[in-house]
């Protein structure tokens, strides 16, 4: 074959090369050899589509192509279907066709599955830095003012209004203030972290650096757990290549101000990921909560004015600041503003991740989109928002997801995960677990979180094993008060959640009858 | 000095001065050495001036700091929700019969340890395993099994 080398895409994200996404890039490279074609491949983030991985893609008259699942022994037929331009089994065809795809309203994940994660030059071709641009042009008051009137809310879990977390680091007056970017994504069914740092960490580079002109702080750190290796590569080469294009440094983008950005690795703890306790870690300590106030950012970092957002939350920011606050409040119900990338995991058919305005329901996002579950039998019960989230049964499926109708029914939009059961779940057990996941990762600084957490797995196991079954119902009750009033952060207060909506919503797995609970 | 000694002594006075220079100078020294050995203490405070309690409390607070050698290969199991959802408890039970050894420990000829891990981030693929650096998505003990024959071949 003669020509320009044939342009392949596929991703690098751990989905994909969990599934084998290195060892086809080498039997393409291999096959593509042996056949005398010119071959290119270029590794990009996911497109989100996990049960398509390895998902391989081609750019043929400017639309980009797919072929998925693909294993290493389709690698010669599909490089003959793409020469001769026929089919393949496993072709696709236009991958933003695809329903999953074209449904979705990609603000964050714009780009990811699209670019090549550590290209500068593909990063401002896709529109990358429109929003640190029009940042360096406008005071920083304003850049706080419009994040405020967006409506943004913290993505990691309290949904906490980011304006006004701005507001109050730039108003606080020293000579050195810090932003800290949450990577530590420990939630159970959540990844959307994770992709975005591995398809596009040009966005979170450029959501913190704008951070850094709104509030005045010059140096930045991403707190990455250790468990995302592929996600630390990734980041520490596109802030080398960020340094080197003037998008961080001394003078970012010809500004004349300054803003510097460091990955810091985590050494496994889910307790670090609550701010405090990351902060203490951040200085080297031991990942102990701190009591607030002081509020992070008045005395956060060494005990400095501190941003502390999550991953998600700051790559909401480019495109806030490029399209304005008004564009960004079209998306979303009520005081939900924006889009968020839901992450539909576990037992589920159709299982990644699917960026869209809140509101969408629950339903649509476990059936229709997530095509219920793998194994084909009926939905049991979903956890949203992580290990601290609610079991919700399917009575309640209608809800729509945002953060207000969530919280009316006991559950949290949380970090976005929605991990989906079917009926072999026991709901008993899963109560257990929460206990069992409190006692591992209770950082220990209180008594009814590290103690508590520990009987209630023993009262579990009473009820389990219908040992004075009514009494140590009303134990755990007394329990999960005592944890919700006397725990320092929600680590304690919120285990309860899980704990009492399985009793509440699936009462037989207890022992109960349903009839009876009911009655009460 | 021994050999553990000099190393630890300039691995760690290499992090001092960095923001949260003792936890990445433990994570370096960790995988220079393959454990934490109790010299560790002693060096790391010294070093950091801190009080040899100090560096202890900050060893045993995270789960990546061990003071023990582990298998050579070691297979972290992923624990959390999305996992249990599709049968992680019963891959784990699978795994520990298959290869001979109990979650948490490392069998009797150091090749192998078998860990929780809570969450890999591929919940949508689970249930999820890592394999030296190695993911497994869709874990099963045949997929496991391989990826630590691929690595013996790889001669890690
Ligand atoms: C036990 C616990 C674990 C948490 N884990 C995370 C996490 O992994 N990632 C995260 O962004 N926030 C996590 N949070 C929330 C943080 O404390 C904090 O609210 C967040 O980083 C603020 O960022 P946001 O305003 O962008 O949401 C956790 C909180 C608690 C109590
Ligand atoms: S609730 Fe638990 S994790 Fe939170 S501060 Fe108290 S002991 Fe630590
Ligand atoms: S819960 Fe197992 S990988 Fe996330």
């Amino acid at each position: 074959m003669t020509g320009a080398a044939i342009k392949l895409f596929l991703p690098l994200d751990s989905v994909a090369v969990s599934l084998g996404a290195d060892e086809l890039a080498d039997a393409l490279q291999s096959a593509a050899e042996q056949k005398n074609f010119a071959v290119e491949i270029i590794r990009t983030g996911s497109r989100g589509m996990h049960w398509l991985e390895p998902l391989l893609e081609v750019e043929h008259e400017g639309v980009r192509h797919g072929y998925g699942p693909v294993s290493p022994g389709d690698t010669e037929d599909i490089l003959e279907a793409i020469a001769a331009k026929t089919k393949h089994s496993k072709s696709l065809g236009p991958v933003e066709e695809i329903a999953y795809f074209k449904s979705q309203t990609r603000l964050i994940f714009a780009r990811c599955g699209i670019t090549d994660p550590t290209s500068v030059e593909d990063y401002t071709d896709h529109g990358g830095c429109a929003g640190l641009d029009k940042a360096i042009a406008i005071s920083g008051d304003q850049l706080c003012e419009t994040v405020l009137q967006s409506g943004l809310r913290g993505r990691g879990g309290a949904g906490f209004p980011a304006g006004i977390k701005w507001k109050t680091v730039a108003g606080a007056p020293a000579d050195q203030k810090y932003i800290v970017c949450n990577a530590d994504e420990g939630d159970s069914g959540t990844f959307a972290d994770r992709m975005i740092m591995e398809g596009d960490p040009f966005l979170l580079i450029e959501g913190m650096a704008i951070a850094g002109l709104a509030v005045g702080a010059t140096k930045g750190y991403i707190y990455l757990r250790s468990e995302y290796p592929i996600a630390a590569k990734i980041l520490k080469t596109a802030i080398a290549r960020a340094e080197a294009a003037n998008i961080l440094g001394e003078n970012v983008r010809g500004s004349g101000k300054a803003f510097h950005l460091d990955v810091f690795i985590g050494a496994g703890a889910y307790i670090c990921g609550e701010e405090t306790s990351l902060l203490e870690s951040l200085e080297g300590k031991r990942g102990e909560v701190r009591a607030k106030p002081p509020l992070p950012a008045l005395e956060g970092l060494f005990g400095k004015p501190t941003l502390v957002h999550n991953v998600i939350t700051l790559c909401s920011v480019p495109a806030i600041i490029a399209k304005g606050a008004e564009a960004y409040r079209d998306f979303g119900m009520g005081k939900s503003t924006g889009t968020m990338p839901f992450q539909i995991a576990g037992n589920v058919k159709y299982g990644g991740l699917y960026e869209t305005a809140f509101g969408v329901t629950l339903k649509d996002l476990i059936e229709k989109i997530g095509g219920g579950t793998r194994s084909g039998k009926a939905v049991r019960t979903v956890q949203i928002g992580g290990p601290l989230g609610a079991y919700l049964p399917p009575t309640l499926f209608d809800l729509p997801m945002d953060y207000e109708t969530m919280l009316a029914n006991g559950a949290g939009v949380g970090h976005g995960g929605i991990v989906i059961f079917d009926e072999s779940v026991n709901l008993l057990e899963q109560a257990r677990y929460a206990f069992e996941f409190c006692v591992e990762e209770s950082c220990g600084k209180c008594t009814p979180c590290r103690v508590g957490s520990v009987r209630g797995v023993e009262v579990i196991d009473r009820i389990r094993d219908d040992v004075e079954r009514e009494k140590n119902f009303i134990v755990l009750e007394d329990l999960c008060d005592l944890m919700v009033d006397g725990s320092l952060c929600a680590m304690g207060g919120m285990t309860p959640i899980p704990v009492q909506s399985a009793v509440q919503h699936f009462p037989e797995d207890f022992g109960m009858m349903p009839a009876k609970r009911a009655a009460e | 000095m021994d050999a553990n000694e000099t190393k630890l002594t300039s691995i760690l006075t290499a992090h001092v001065g960095q923001t949260g220079g003792l936890i990445t100078g433990l994570r370096a020294a960790q995988e220079a050495i393959g454990y934490l050995p109790s010299e560790t203490d002693a060096i790391a405070a010294e070093a950091f001036n801190l009080t040899r309690a100090e560096v202890k409390g900050v060893i045993s607070f995270y789960e990546d700091f061990h003071r023990e050698p582990k298998g050579k290969t070691v297979v972290r199991l992923c624990a959390a929700e999305a996992c249990q959802a599709v049968g992680s408890r019963t891959l784990q039970r699978d795994v520990e019969k298959h290869f001979a050894v109990k979650s948490g420990e490392t069998n009797a000829s150091k090749d192998l340890t078998v860990e929780p891990v809570y969450c890999l981030g591929l919940c949508s693929c689970a249930p999820a395993a890592l394999v030296g650096d190695r993911l497994v998505g869709r874990a099963d003990v045949e997929s496991i099994a391989r990826a630590i024959e691929n690595r013996r071949k790889a001669g890690a």
